[in-house]
């Protein structure tokens, strides 16, 4: 009698358990199903968005062929489209803001974390993330209003008249001075990727042990070789990860460039020349296009900037995995 | 508490009902319609006023004359705006009905230190070789030839066009092509152009912005722009060789000075329209709609919101430096109206009151 009223609670609270553990394997059950879910229906979008680009290319790359890469006419009156002009400008802007952007945001790192005050550490470290908080609209109005006038008046005919003369230079820095043009945009891209590579960097850079660079300083080494062969080479993968970042914002970005790279599709040899990159192209004409060839060219605008951003962060990738080889080996 | 909660809910739910029950009779009775971006303000004052005379709303979205075309063509608005009129036998193929609403003017704008608006003079053939990049300097024997009193500068020209396709541009470039052959050869006539030189800017108002900052720029802008921006416009030369400068009064003679029966759905572009008076650069936009409409209601209530336009929207189409149409012209609009555009039945949808 005992044993059983013993037994009974004790089974009741086995039951209990059992419907806790059943419970619980049921949660589980579905947040595994929904964390999976959520990581397949990117899968999906990204399949989606490739589909469809291709789909709606299909009629302009079938008509133009390969030459739609290697044509830099883009006449909507007869209908003959070609893409070299934004691919040009998109990929000169893009190389030109990160050539300006890296050595500029490693050094912000480099002073931050190694040779800076720690008063001022902060608020700088909070100004740059500030940067990066501001919408792109903003600087391209900035850039239209402010920046591009002050190109115009001080800066682009004291450099005409610097390389005038100079063969190579006097090409690529030919006026007359708009004041907007590949260069300009190149420059706001440049301060918009700024904070993206600077916060990367900086915070890889604090993850390089304090005995690795006490050690190196500890033989004698000056702060320049810490850097240059300590520092970097322990974070070249983070500060890469932050490069590539950087380098698909300044790819994409379409408000800013918009407002100061001139819109024309033309090549030139000159930095100051007006130009246009793909995601420029695509904002300016999609709502006027009519005729679907037209409509055609700017989704294979679309799938052309897809792939380069593929390509791009796929080289990435396979560059960190040999740098990984090689250093787990 | 329990009880509580669910009329809690109940009352949430009947008011949720109520709420979209309003809002769809609202949705019903409200004209949609979508395109050009040049008439929006006026489209939308217009539009602001009807509301409150008569309660019938109108959702006008500006997202180009292109969208306004493919937007009806999938029969998602009850009308569509364009710049540029459709042809004859596209009008034809898909059955609607196009009838001009409200005009305006395209000016040219220029950046030149010392000149003041109307001071300069330019004519057709000049204008098209400057955005052809043949003249390519103030102080050019061609433009000098046109302004023998204005002392000009020996300043590169920079040309400001607009980077994304436009009625505006449509109806600027049917007028350069108009008057210059090469023109019409090498670049032709579109909503968007391959400019052979220059810088683009998106919008009346880059085009705006950026020939203010850009020291011997010329752009064109809408009127009304070039008025609100204080931008220095400049005079132009006429078919008959007169010299006239942008006002209202210039855009009506070039709009009554027009033949508007010559093309099918009033789609004459008023480019160089003969005429001592007339501005060589007026543009119209017009309002597509089907003939037989699916939804015969709204359509009705289009046409009586066009038609109050018609009569009583001249003066407020005016402070916006828009131009009214013609009296006969709006009258064989409305006759065209009470004969081609019918319900189910095959009842016009539209009477002369």
């Amino acid at each position: 009698m005992t044993i059983a009223s013993d037994a009974m609670p004790s089974s009741a609270a086995a039951r209990a358990r059992e419907a806790t553990v059943r419970r619980f394997a049921l949660t589980d059950a579905l947040f595994r199903g929904l964390t999976r879910a959520s990581a397949i229906l990117v899968l999906v979008i990204l399949g989606g968005v490739a589909i469809s680009l291709f789909a709606g290319s299909w009629q302009a790359l079938s008509s133009f062929g390969f030459s739609f890469l290697t044509t830099e006419s883009w006449n909507p009156v007869t209908e003959k489209f070609g893409a070299l002009a934004p691919i040009y400008g998109t990929l000169v802007t893009a190389a030109i803001a990160i050539l300006i952007a890296v050595p500029i945001g490693i050094g912000i790192a480099v002073f931050l974390t190694e040779l800076c005050p720690r008063p001022l550490r902060r608020p700088i470290g909070i100004a740059v993330e500030l940067l990066a908080g501001i919408p792109s609209i903003i600087y391209g109005i900035w850039g239209l209003f402010v920046f591009a006038p002050f190109l115009q008046t001080a800066i682009q005919p004291f450099i005409i008249n610097v390389f005038h003369g100079v063969p190579g230079l006097s090409s690529l820095f030919a006026g007359p001075p708009y004041g907007i043009g590949l260069l300009t945009s190149a420059l706001i891209l440049a301060i918009m990727v700024l904070p993206f590579i600077t916060s990367i960097t900086k915070d890889v850079f604090d993850t390089v042990p304090a005995v690795l660079k006490e050690s190196a300083y500890g033989i004698g080494c000056t702060t320049w070789e810490v850097t240059r062969r300590v520092v970097i080479p322990y974070t070249r993968i983070g500060i890469m990860g932050g490069v590539m970042l950087g380098l698909g914002r300044a790819l994409g970005e379409t408000m800013a460039v918009t407002f100061v790279i001139g819109n024309a599709h033309r090549i030139s040899a000159s930095l100051f020349a007006p130009g246009t990159t793909i995601s420029a192209t695509i904002a300016n004409e999609f709502t006027e296009a009519d005729g679907d060839l037209y409509t055609s060219s700017l989704v294979s605008l679309g799938l052309i900037l897809f792939v380069i951003t593929f390509l791009i962060l796929a080289a990435a990738r396979y560059m960190l995995m040999r740098i990984d080889a090689r250093t787990g080996a | 508490m329990r009880h509580f909660i669910r009329s809690a809910a109940v009352a949430i739910a009947m008011a949720a009902a109520t709420t979209t029950l309003t809002l769809s009779a609202a949705l019903a009775a409200d004209i949609s319609g979508a395109g050009a971006t040049f008439p929006y303000p006026i489209y939308a004052k217009w539009a602001d006023t009807y509301k409150k005379d008569t309660g019938v709303g109108l959702n006008y979205q500006s997202i180009g004359s292109g969208g306004g075309i493919k937007q009806i063509k999938a029969k998602t608005v009850t009308f569509g705006a364009s710049d540029a009129p459709l042809k004859g036998d596209e009008l034809e193929a898909t059955g609607l009905a196009q009838f001009p609403m409200v005009m305006g003017g395209i000016v040219p704008v220029v950046n030149l230190e010392g000149i003041k608006p109307g001071e300069l003079v330019l004519d057709g053939p000049t204008l098209a070789d400057i955005f052809l990049g043949k003249i390519t300097s103030w102080d050019d024997e061609a433009i000098k030839k046109l302004n023998p009193d204005v002392k000009l500068p020996s300043q590169a020209i920079a040309v400001v066009h607009r980077s994304d396709g436009s009625g505006t541009t449509f109806n600027f470039t049917y007028y350069l092509g108009d008057v210059s052959a090469d023109w019409k050869e090498k670049v032709g006539v579109d909503k968007a152009v391959e400019w052979p030189v220059g810088i683009g800017a998106k919008g009346n108002e880059g085009v705006a912005n950026n020939v203010s900052q850009t020291g011997g720029a010329i752009g064109y802008v809408e009127y009304a722009y070039a008025k609100q921006n204080k931008l220095t416009h400049t005079d132009m030369i006429n078919k008959d060789g007169k010299k006239v400068e942008p006002t209202a009064a210039a855009f009506s003679a070039a709009a009554a000075n027009a033949d508007w029966s010559s093309q099918p759905g009033y789609g004459v572009i008023l480019a160089n329209e003969p005429g001592a008076e007339s501005w060589p650069m007026t543009a119209a936009t017009w309002i597509l709609l089907y003939k037989k409409p699916d939804d015969a209601a709204t359509t009705g209530e289009a046409l009586k919101f066009f038609a109050w336009a018609y009569d009583k929207g001249d003066e407020m189409a005016g402070e916006l430096d828009y131009v009214p149409m013609p009296e006969k012209v709006v009258e064989s609009v409305k006759a065209m109206w009470a004969k081609e555009v019918v319900g189910d039945d095959g009842k016009p949808l539209y009477s002369a009151m």
